[in-house]
C-alpha cells in the first residue's frame, strides 16, 4: 500500500480532448469525492498512522448499526466505500474534513490510479499472456495452444507457475504515473490522460505521489 | 447533461459554417512547422460529413495535379482556422464516394440556389 493521501472516485467513463497543440488525447472523467475524513489512526493507538476516507454518500437507513455509528463522529453521514490512506501526520486532518481534488493535486499532476480490472473470464494464453501462437496458414494446425508445457519422465509434473489459459481478469491493477488534464472541483470530477482500470461507475483510488 | 458530454462541448466550435456534401469549401488549417506557423487552404468538394459531436469530421475531395486527393478534418479540432463555402452543390447523396470513380465533365457537381 502506497504511503501517500489521496482520493477515492468513480470512473464515470472516456472521453476525448483537445491539446494547445491541436493533437487529440483520450481521458477519462473521474468523479471524485466528495470524500470525508472518518477516522484518524495512530502509531500510539492503532500502530501506524492512516486516516480513513468515506465516499459515496448512503441513507442512514441502509446501514447496519455498527457502521452508522463509527460514521457518526465524523458528522457527515454515511458512505458506500471506506479506504485508508496512509499519512505522515493524521493531526493535520480533522474529523469530517472534506478532502477535495484541487487542494491534492495540481493540472499536470502526476498520480498512481487503483482499480479493480474488468474481469475477461476463461482465456487462452494469447490474450492471457501474450503467447504469440503458431501460424494461422500454411497447413498450420497450431494457432493458439500453448505448446509444450514441461519436461518428460522428470520432474514428470508441470512446474508450478507454468502460464496456462485460466481465469483473467477481475484483480487488482494500479497504473501508474496517470497525468491529470483538469480538475473541476464544482462537479467533483477530475479528467485523467489515458485509460483506467475497471469499469465504469467501477472505484478507484487515486494516490498522490 | 452529463459530465462527459458537458466537457465535449466546451470544446466544440458552433461558429460553423452551414455546409453540406457536394458543396466546395476552402479549409484553413494552421500548420505549426517547428517554430514557424502558417496556413494551408485545401479546396475541393465536400464528399461526406461524419456526425459525432465532439468527433464529428469531414472529407475533402480535390484533383491535385492530375491525382485525386482527399483530406479528412476534424471540425471541431482547434487547428482548424476557418472554413469558407466557395459554391453549394445539388446532390442526392449524403456521401458522394461514387465522385472516386469519375473524371472532368462526369464529375461536376450542379449548383445549389441559396434560398
Amino acid at each position: 500500500m502506497p504511503k501517500t493521501i489521496g482520493l477515492l472516485g468513480k470512473k464515470i467513463g472516456m472521453t476525448r480532448m483537445y491539446s494547445e497543440t491541436g493533437s487529440v488525447i483520450g481521458v477519462t472523467v473521474v468523479e471524485t469525492g466528495p470524500c470525508y475524513v472518518l477516522q484518524k489512526k495512530t502509531v500510539d493507538k492503532e500502530g501506524y498512522n492512516a486516516i480513513q476516507v468515506g465516499f459515496g454518500a448512503k441513507k442512514e437507513s441502509r446501514e447496519n448499526k455498527p457502521m452508522a455509528g463509527h460514521f457518526k463522529s465524523a458528522g457527515q453521514g454515511c458512505f458506500y466505500h471506506v479506504k485508508e490512506f496512509r499519512v505522515d501526520d493524521p493531526d493535520q486532518y480533522e474529523l469530517g474534513q472534506k478532502i477535495s481534488a484541487s487542494a491534492l493535486f495540481q493540472v499536470g499532476d502526476r498520480v498512481d490510479v487503483t482499480g479493480t480490472a474488468k474481469g475477461k473470464g476463461f482465456q487462452g494464453v494469447m490474450k492471457r499472456h501474450g503467447f504469440r501462437g503458431g501460424p494461422s496458414g500454411h497447413g498450420s494446425n497450431f494457432h493458439r495452444r500453448p505448446g509444450a508445457i514441461g519436461m518428460c519422465a522428470w520432474p514428470s509434473r508441470v512446474i508450478k507457475g507454468k502460464k496456462l489459459p485460466g481465469r483473467m481478469g477481475g484483480q487488482v491493477v494500479t497504473k501508474k504515473n496517470v497525468t491529470i488534464v483538469d480538475i473541476r472541483d464544482d462537479d467533483n470530477v477530475m479528467v485523467v490522460m489515458g485509460p483506467l482500470p475497471g469499469s465504469k461507475a467501477g472505484l478507484v483510488q487515486i494516490y498522490s505521489k | 447533461m452529463s459530465i462527459i458530454d458537458q466537457i465535449e462541448r466546451e470544446s466544440m466550435k458552433f461558429d460553423l459554417p452551414d455546409f453540406r456534401p457536394g458543396d466546395t469549401v476552402k479549409v484553413h488549417i494552421r500548420i505549426i512547422e517547428g517554430a514557424k506557423e502558417r496556413i494551408q487552404i485545401f479546396e475541393g468538394v465536400v464528399i461526406g460529413r461524419k456526425n459525432g459531436g465532439m468527433g464529428a469530421n469531414f472529407t475533402v475531395r480535390k484533383i491535385s495535379h492530375g491525382v485525386g486527393v482527399e483530406k479528412v478534418f476534424a471540425l471541431h479540432n482547434p487547428r482548424l482556422e476557418k472554413i469558407e463555402v466557395v459554391t453549394r452543390g445539388r446532390v442526392r447523396r449524403s456521401k458522394l464516394y461514387y465522385l472516386r470513380n469519375l473524371r472532368g465533365k462526369a464529375a461536376r457537381i450542379r449548383e445549389r440556389g441559396i434560398n
